[in-house]
C-alpha cells in the first residue's frame, strides 16, 4: 500500500545518512519505494526517489532499469521465480517451471488475470547445492520439486 | 580426506550466529590480538599467508592490500564482495548464514590493517536470508564494543551479476548502472569516491581471522605451496550429495566428485565437469585426476574460479548446455562494450540454430569466429568468460556439435536433461511478443 510520500522520504534520507555521497543511496532508495508501491515502481516512486536523493527521475528510472529486482510494470501480489540456470536446469528446473505454469495457467514472464501472481524465470540464484531454487516474495523454498509446486499455490492463494 | 575447515569451522555443533557461541570458540581473539599490532604487520602476515583471493581471480590479498595509496588525504575504504552471482556458487551465502561474526572479525582486522575506517558490504540483493543474519550479528557485534571507530554498511546489490565484477561493484555503490570502469587506474589507487579501495570476496576475508591467530607462515604451509589453505568447494548439479564442503586446496577433482559428492546419481555416466562456475571453461572425465588449485586447474586447461564444481551427467546436450549458459551471459552483459554486448547476442543465436538443427556447416566456424572476437577485447572479464566457455564446449564436444548440423537436429530427440529449459532472455522476448520456443 502507498505511505505518505513524506515517510518515505524520512526513510531514503535516513539511507542515505551512511553514506559519504546521498547518490549510494539510491538503490536502497528504489527498493523502499518498491515495497511502498506494491512491488513496483510507478513514475510517482522514481520521482519521490529523485526528489528525497537530488535526482532527476530519468536517473532513478535509468539506474533502475539496470537491476533485475526492480519492475517497472506492475507485478502479482505474490512474485514466484524459478532458477533455470546450469544446476538448476540439470536437475528438473524445467519441470519445476511448467508445473507452475499448469497450476497458474500463466507463461513465465506473465501475471494472472486477478493479480494474483506473476511468474518468472530467473538466472542462477545461489542455492544450487538444493536445486531447484524457487524464490516465493523474495524469499528462497530450497529444494523444490515438480509435485510440491500444487501446495505451494495453494498456500499462497490461501494467504491472500 | 584433506578436509580442514576455518572458514566453516564449528559451524556445524554451534549457532555461530550467536556472538556467545562464536566468543566460545575463541572468536574475536584474533581482532584483539591485531588491534595491538602496527597495521603494517597485519598486511605483512597477509603477505606471508600468500592467501589469494577467493572470488575467482586468486589475486593474493596481501599484494593488493599493499597496493594501497598512501598518503593521499582522503579515507581508505574496505569493500567487501558479497555480490556472490557465478553460476553453481553459492559458498559465501553459507559463511554468511551459519558463520556471520567471522565475516564481520575479518572486516574488522583487515580494517585496522590498511588503516581504514570505512567498510562496505556489497551483499547480493537476493540474499534477503543472508543480509537478516548480517545485520543482527553487526547489531550484536556493535552493542558489544567491537566496532570501535568503525563503520561497517551492509549495502544490498538489486539483481545483477556484472556487479560481482569490481569496478561495477564500485560504480553501483556509488549510485549507477553497475557497468565496468576502463583501469587503470587501479580500485588501490581510485576506488570508491575517487580513493584507495581495497576489495575483496567474502571468504577471502573469513579467513583473515586465522590468519592473525595462527600466522601468515602457518596459513602457507596447508595445501599447495602456490595456492596454500581452505576453499568451501560448491559442488552440484548431477551428483549425489552436493553441498558446501571447506576442503584444503589441491584436492583431486574424482575424490570431491565421488568420494565427497558419493559420484553420479542412478548409476549414471559422468560426461563434463565445470570446475568453477559457468564462467571457468568445461573439463572431462579423463581429467579427474586434476589437483583442484589455482595452478593445478590452470595447467589442465580451464580455471579454479570460484571453485563452484558442476557436475553433468551422459543426459546433457552440450549444444544446449552452451546455449543455456551463454543466455545468462547475453542477459547479465552490461551493453558497455560492442563486443560483448552484440556477441553475446550472436552466440545465442548461433547456438540456437544449431540446437535446432538449422544451422549450416560455416555458422559452426562463425560462431568460434566470434568468441574470437570478443577474447580480451572487453573492459571487463564477462566477454571473456562468455566466450572461453562455447570454446571450450565447441571444441572438447566438437563431434556433438557438428551430428547436431549432420543429422538436421539435436541427436538427443527431446531426450536431453536440459530440454527445453527455459531463460529469463526467453521471458523478455516473451514479453515483446515474439516467439520463444521451438
Amino acid at each position: 500500500m502507498t505511505q505518505p510520500a513524506g515517510e518515505l522520504a524520512g526513510e531514503i534520507r535516513k539511507a542515505a545518512a551512511q553514506y559519504p555521497d546521498s547518490r549510494s543511496a539510491v538503490l536502497p532508495a528504489l527498493r523502499l519505494a518498491q515495497e511502498r508501491h506494491g512491488g513496483w515502481l510507478p513514475p510517482e516512486a522514481l520521482r519521490e526517489v529523485g526528489d528525497a536523493l537530488g535526482l532527476t527521475p530519468a536517473y532513478c528510472q535509468a539506474v533502475a532499469s539496470f537491476y533485475d529486482m526492480f519492475h517497472l510494470q506492475p507485478v502479482g501480489r505474490h512474485l514466484v521465480e524459478v532458477c533455470t540456470n546450469l544446476s538448476c536446469a540439470l536437475v528438473g528446473a524445467q519441470q519445476v517451471l511448467e508445473a507452475f505454469e499448469r497450476e497458474l495457467g500463466i507463461e513465465p514472464g506473465e501475471t494472472t488475470d486477478d493479480g494474483g501472481f506473476t511468474l518468472r524465470a530467473i538466472e542462477c540464484a545461489g542455492g544450487c547445492g538444493k536445486a531447484v531454487v524457487v524464490s516465493v516474495d523474495e524469499r528462497y523454498r530450497e529444494p523444490v520439486r515438480p509435485e510440491d509446486v500444487p501446495a505451494i499455490v495453494e498456500e499462497l492463494r490461501g494467504g491472500d | 580426506m584433506a578436509t580442514r575447515e576455518i572458514t566453516l569451522a564449528h559451524a556445524d555443533e554451534r549457532d555461530l550466529t550467536k556472538l556467545a557461541e562464536y566468543e566460545a570458540i575463541g572468536g574475536y581473539k584474533a581482532l584483539q590480538k591485531a588491534r595491538k599490532l602496527k597495521p603494517e604487520k597485519i598486511v605483512e602476515e597477509l603477505l606471508a599467508s600468500n592467501l589469494r583471493g577467493r572470488g575467482g581471480a586468486g589475486f593474493p590479498m596481501g599484494r593488493k592490500a599493499s597496493f594501497l595509496a598512501k598518503g593521499t588525504g582522503k579515507p581508505t575504504y574496505l569493500c567487501v564482495n558479497a555480490d556472490e552471482s557465478e553460476p553453481g556458487t553459492f559458498k559465501d551465502r553459507e559463511i554468511m548464514l551459519r558463520n556471520p561474526h567471522r565475516l564481520i572479525e575479518g572486516c574488522l582486522i583487515t580494517a585496522h590493517g590498511i588503516e581504514s575506517q570505512h567498510v562496505f558490504v556489497y551483499l547480493r540483493g537476493e540474499y534477503h536470508d543472508a543480509f537478516d543474519v548480517m545485520r543482527a550479528a553487526l547489531e550484536d557485534a556493535r552493542k558489544a564494543n567491537l566496532l570501535d571507530d568503525v563503520t561497517v554498511v551492509l549495502h544490498r546489490g538489486a539483481g545483477a551479476y556484472i556487479c560481482g565484477e569490481e569496478s561495477a561493484l564500485l560504480e553501483s555503490l556509488e549510485g549507477r548502472r553497475g557497468q565496468p570502469r576502463p583501469r587503470p587506474p587501479f580500485p588501490a589507487v581510485s576506488g570508491l569516491y575517487g580513493s584507495p579501495t581495497l576489495i575483496n570476496n567474502v571468504q577471502t576475508v573469513a579467513t583473515v581471522p586465522t590468519i592473525i591467530e595462527k600466522g601468515g607462515e602457518w596459513y602457507a604451509k596447508l595445501g599447495p605451496e602456490q595456492s596454500p589453505g581452505t576453499v568451501v568447494f560448491s559442488l552440484s548439479g548431477n551428483v549425489v550429495r552436493p553441498g558446501n564442503y571447506e576442503l584444503e586446496l589441491g584436492t583431486p577433482l574424482r575424490e570431491l566428485v565421488f568420494d565427497i559428492g558419493g559420484g553420479i546419481p542412478d548409476g549414471r555416466e559422468l560426461k563434463a565437469i565445470i570446475p568453477g562456475g559457468s564462467s571457468t571453461t568445461v573439463m572431462t572425465p579423463d581429467q579427474l585426476d586434476t589437483h583442484l588449485d589455482f595452478n593445478s586447474v590452470a595447467e589442465a586447461g580451464s580455471q579454479l574460479g570460484a571453485a563452484a564444481v558442476i557436475v553433468i551427467d551422459e543426459r546433457a546436450c552440450m549444444v544446449q548446455l552452451a546455449l543455456r549458459s551463454s543466455q545468462f551471459y547475453m542477459h547479465e552483459s552490461c551493453g558497455k562494450c560492442t563486443p560483448c554486448r552484440e556477441g553475446t547476442r550472436w552466440m545465442v543465436q548461433l547456438l540456437s540454430k544449431l540446437e535446432k538443427g538449422r544451422a549450416e556447416q560455416h555458422e559452426l566456424d562463425l560462431l568460434l569466429s566470434v568468441c574470437d572476437r570478443m577474447l580480451g577485447k572487453c573492459l571487463c572479464a564477462l566477454g571473456d568468460f562468455a566466450a572461453g566457455q562455447v570454446v571450450e564446449y565447441a571444441t572438447r564436444f566438437r563431434e556433438e556439435f557438428q551430428r547436431h548440423i549432420d543429422e538436421g537436429g539435436c541427436p538427443f530427440a527431446g531426450e536431453s536433461s536440459l530440454e527445453g529449459i527455459f531463460a529469463p532472455v526467453d521471458q523478455h522476448a516473451h514479453a515483446a511478443g515474439a516467439e520463444v520456443r521451438a
